[in-house]
């Protein structure tokens, strides 16, 4: 694939079915003009939003390896935080104690993720909807529970990083620096995920999805598959979870919580999880809600954000992208009806989630 | 010996809450394929009806059964009103709202009732019995369990609208054509299931002391023993939520005395649940072609 | 005789598909219809839109009330009872659950309406404690009609009662249906594939055609039609 089609790719799957190679020079342009906005954003915005900034795109990229599983694979997963951990301190450990450097700690963390996501998919290969999140909420519990138990994670205190440096000589402060680095790191992990689900691997990712019986029949090779889609999905995780730590500057137990598994996963179901461009609206959902349900109350803030959890799914049950990207389908082949019947099928195909195929009642 | 059959008696009796939590779990997941995340603040809401009540100087058992009238109102509203909308929506998205709810009622309780601890008290005496084997307060509320469980079996089996509930859950389309209100019977399985919550917590209160996160350990075990027991099946419910309840005391008891046996206590379920994918009473999850 | 069902212009609905054209089809009180066809030419939708069960418009009249806007729920308890297609048993439960619940909308004890049902079908006498899963299609198919018959139904709606079943145990259950129409005073309306023993004990006969309603008259008039019979008789 070369540089657009990928960039188009990735848009494909975030609006739903819209690549006609006709608009793909308008395409490329409005997505060049996103990148170059998002890259000078942060020199007008103050440092803490710079860094509000920066932990959405981390956000983003977790979200995006749980929607390579859940929504790709039907695989649900209570767990991802603690992939987000072992990328976090894998990272954290490195430079702490080995004096790596904080770029190179990313390959490292990609490779823990990976090889923890396909020991972990294994087993999990047994188990289907409740026992999944069972078996990966257990995951979620334990994971700060045996954090604390090593002297060489800094037990309950935690690793202290210092906070890396721009390159001298560019003339931009530590903030903007790791904004930009963390852009380039999600855009690179979008174009990957982009990559992969418009392949055969995402083709057979969805196909176990849908059908996995008929894609067992057809010659799909479900456990390879499905342990792969694991390890993808926590290769995204444990990355974001290295640049967590990288920006943070601080690891401990107590950051991953149960609760940030679970803010994953909803984070996940509000951006809509068959999406990519859902991961983003996702990581804003869990950067900043929490502190606009602060504002309005303080006495029960979390029951603002539970309140804001319900109204999204009642708004759009399929999550925003999900339910917005066939609407926005449906728009455009209202003013131009010659591609109208084609798009609009297209995109409900895509925005298609799994649980649309296993809802059905077991009887 | 002593010790093993002392903790095997006390894990059974937490054992009773957390399958009381269970059968709550798989009656709501019997009908509409969902877990509900929220049974356990749900629980922890309608225990502090209950201590209010108490403080009120209303008689325990009269405020044990005002709770649950309430409880199982406030349930079918909660059917109705918050989850009805997401009925037909992705599961996923029901999921969530269940989790949005569970949020909501952790910080209102806080917001209400503060996070302090707060002593609730115990119907049952705490009394030695057989020998130190158990307590008397272990009994009792082995005892509350199984009368529950019994009420239960009963109100499925031989009342009319017992059965137009299982057959509701179990086919829901037939159901409508026999005039059953598919509607109203899931409304009143969130009553139910509210109502059997109130009781697990109010059992629990006693031991863990009342507070908000009160319920969210409970609810991991009581999801537990759900799964082992094969999560569509109440029979199994209950008795994986003895199991886990006996687990949990024996590694606390043998293996390790820390925070660390609430890890201890899911590995080892989870490793029988990998020779068991669909628990111990479960029948395969069939997906359709 | 004013019939007890009336369907006017008749569109139905599957999502934005339209499966039914508006059509016309009507059964006389205490007479028996049969909707004929190819398979996917809208029979099934027509019983489904009467109970509700799929979006439709036009008039759908059952006793003198519009049953459009009502719910499934409501239809049956108005006296409208549906053996869908693949019977719509409760195979985990037993064979007296399921007759309980045929009852359900009924105030009275169900045990006389019971102890008919297992007089008409004495097999399910001997069945009453096992799971409905068990039983054999011919078993479940009566078990079916007798659940449908405990709602005391004014109309009685039959999708392929013949469905998988042996010729001899097709021609036994209808029979009964037979039977029980003319003591109970039940109207029904049939869909079936067995066009020959259909039209023998229906009265009036609709043959359905990719949503149309292509002829219609007497059984009798329909069964006698060369076209009729070269396509569906087969003589």
């Amino acid at each position: 694939m070369n540089d657009g089609t990928a960039a188009i790719a990735s848009e494909k799957l975030a609006v739903g079915g819209e690549a006609r190679l006709r608009i793909g020079a308008w395409r490329r342009f409005a997505i060049a003009a996103l990148i170059v906005l998002a890259a000078a954003l942060p020199f007008g915005l103050s440092n803490y939003q710079v860094f509000e900034l920066t932990q959405v795109m981390i956000y983003a990229i977790a979200v995006l390896g749980l929607n390579i599983l859940t929504g790709y694979n039907g695989q649900i997963s209570l767990g991802h935080g603690g992939f987000f951990a072992a990328g976090g301190y894998t990272a954290a450990v490195l430079m702490h104690r080995y004096g790596v450097p904080y770029w190179a700690t990313l390959p490292p963390a990609a490779l823990v993720g990976f090889a923890l996501g396909l020991l972990f998919g294994l087993p999990a290969l047994r188990f289907e909807g409740p026992y999944l999140a069972l078996v990966t909420l257990a995951m979620a519990v334990a994971t700060p529970q045996t954090l604390k138990y090593f002297s060489w994670t800094g037990g309950q205190q935690g690793l202290n990083l210092a906070k890396p440096a721009p390159p001298p000589g560019l003339g931009i402060d530590r903030d903007r620096w790791l904004y930009l680095f963390v852009l380039v790191i999600l855009l690179v992990a979008i174009r990957v995920a982009a990559n992969l689900l418009n392949g055969r691997t995402g083709r057979a990712w969805m196909a176990i999805r849908d059908h996995p019986i008929a894609a067992a029949a057809m010659g799909v090779d479900t456990p390879r598959y499905k342990t792969l889609a694991f390890g993808t999905s926590t290769l995204f995780t444990a990355v974001a979870g290295a640049l967590a730590a990288i920006v943070v500057g601080f690891v401990a137990p107590e950051s991953f919580s149960l609760f940030l598994s679970i803010s994953f996963l909803v984070g996940s179901a509000v951006g809509g999880i068959a999406t990519i461009g859902g991961a983003i609206v996702g990581g804003f959902f869990i950067e900043f809600v929490p502190n606009f349900a602060n504002d309005i109350s303080d006495a029960a803030p979390w029951a603002i954000y539970g309140l804001a959890m319900l109204l999204f799914m009642y708004a759009m049950p399929r999550g925003v992208v999900g339910s917005l990207g066939p609407l926005a389908a449906w728009l455009r082949g209202r003013l131009r009806p010659a591609v109208a019947a084609g798009e609009i099928s297209a995109a409900s195909n895509n925005a298609s989630s799994p649980q649309q195929t296993s809802q059905g009642r077991l009887e | 010996m002593h010790l093993f059959l002392q903790q095997v008696f006390s894990g059974l009796a937490s054992g009773a809450i957390y399958a009381s939590l269970a059968l709550a779990l798989v009656m709501i997941y019997r009908a509409t394929d969902l877990v509900n995340f929220a049974q356990g603040e749900m629980a922890m809401f309608s225990t502090y009806i209950a201590w209010m009540l108490v403080n009120a100087a209303v008689p325990f058992w009269a405020a044990f059964a005002l709770t649950l009238i309430v409880s199982f109102i406030g349930g079918m509203v909660i059917e109705r009103v918050v989850v009805r909308p997401v009925e037909n929506a992705p599961v996923l998205a029901a999921v969530v709202v269940t989790i949005g709810l569970l949020l909501i009622f952790n910080a209102l309780a806080g917001w209400l009732f503060t996070y302090t601890l707060q002593e609730f008290p115990s119907p049952f005496p705490d009394r030695p019995l057989f020998g130190a084997l158990m307590t008397t307060r272990d009994l009792g509320v082995i005892a509350v369990t199984l009368i529950m469980l019994a009420l239960l079996f009963a109100f499925f089996r031989f009342t009319a609208t017992g059965l137009a509930m299982r057959a509701a859950a179990q086919n829901p389309a037939s159901a409508r054509l026999c005039g059953i209100r598919v509607g109203r019977m899931l409304a009143i399985g969130w009553g139910l299931a509210a109502a059997i919550g109130a009781t697990a917590g109010i059992m629990v209160a006693p031991i863990l002391f009342l507070d908000p996160e009160m319920m969210s350990g409970v609810l991991l075990y009581a999801f537990t023993g759900a799964l082992l027991g094969g999560i569509t099946s109440p029979v199994g419910a209950v008795i994986g939520g003895l199991i886990v309840g006996v687990t949990e005391n024996l590694v606390g008891t043998y293996l390790i005395a820390s925070q660390l046996k609430l890890t201890v206590a899911l590995i080892l379920i989870v490793i029988v649940l990998a020779f068991r994918p669909n628990g111990l009473f479960g029948t395969a999850i069939v997906r359709r072609v | 005789m004013a019939p007890i069902l009336h369907l006017h212009a008749v569109k139905a609905f599957y999502g934005a598909f339209e499966a039914l054209h508006g059509i016309d089809v009507a059964v006389e009180d205490g007479g028996m219809t049969v909707l004929l066809g190819a398979n996917g030419a809208g029979k099934t939708t027509t019983l489904r839109a009467v109970c509700g069960m799929v979006r439709s418009e036009g008039a759908i009249v059952f006793a003198g009330e519009a049953l459009q806007r009502r719910s499934t729920e409501e239809i049956a308890a108005m006296g409208v009872a549906h053996v869908p297609e693949g019977r719509g048993t409760f195979v985990g439960l037993t064979v007296e659950e399921n007759l309980r619940l045929g009852g359900y909308t009924r105030a009275s004890k169900p045990h006389d309406a019971m102890a008919r049902m297992y007089g008409y079908f004495p097999i399910l006498a001997d069945r009453r404690r096992q799971q409905a899963g068990a039983l054999s299609g011919g078993e479940q198919q009566m078990l079916a009609i007798a659940r449908a018959l405990m709602m005391a139904p004014r109309l009685l709606v039959l999708d392929e009662p013949s469905f998988g079943l042996a010729p001899r145990v097709v021609e036994a259950i209808f029979a009964i249906i037979d039977r029980i129409r003319r003591e109970q005073r039940v109207s029904v309306l049939l869909v079936e594939q067995n066009a020959s023993l259909a039209l023998e004990l229906a009265d009036h006969a609709y043959l359905i055609e990719t949503g149309y309603v292509v002829a219609s008259g007497s059984a009798k008039a329909l069964a006698d039609d060369p076209q009729i019979r070269r396509s569906y008789l087969g003589y």
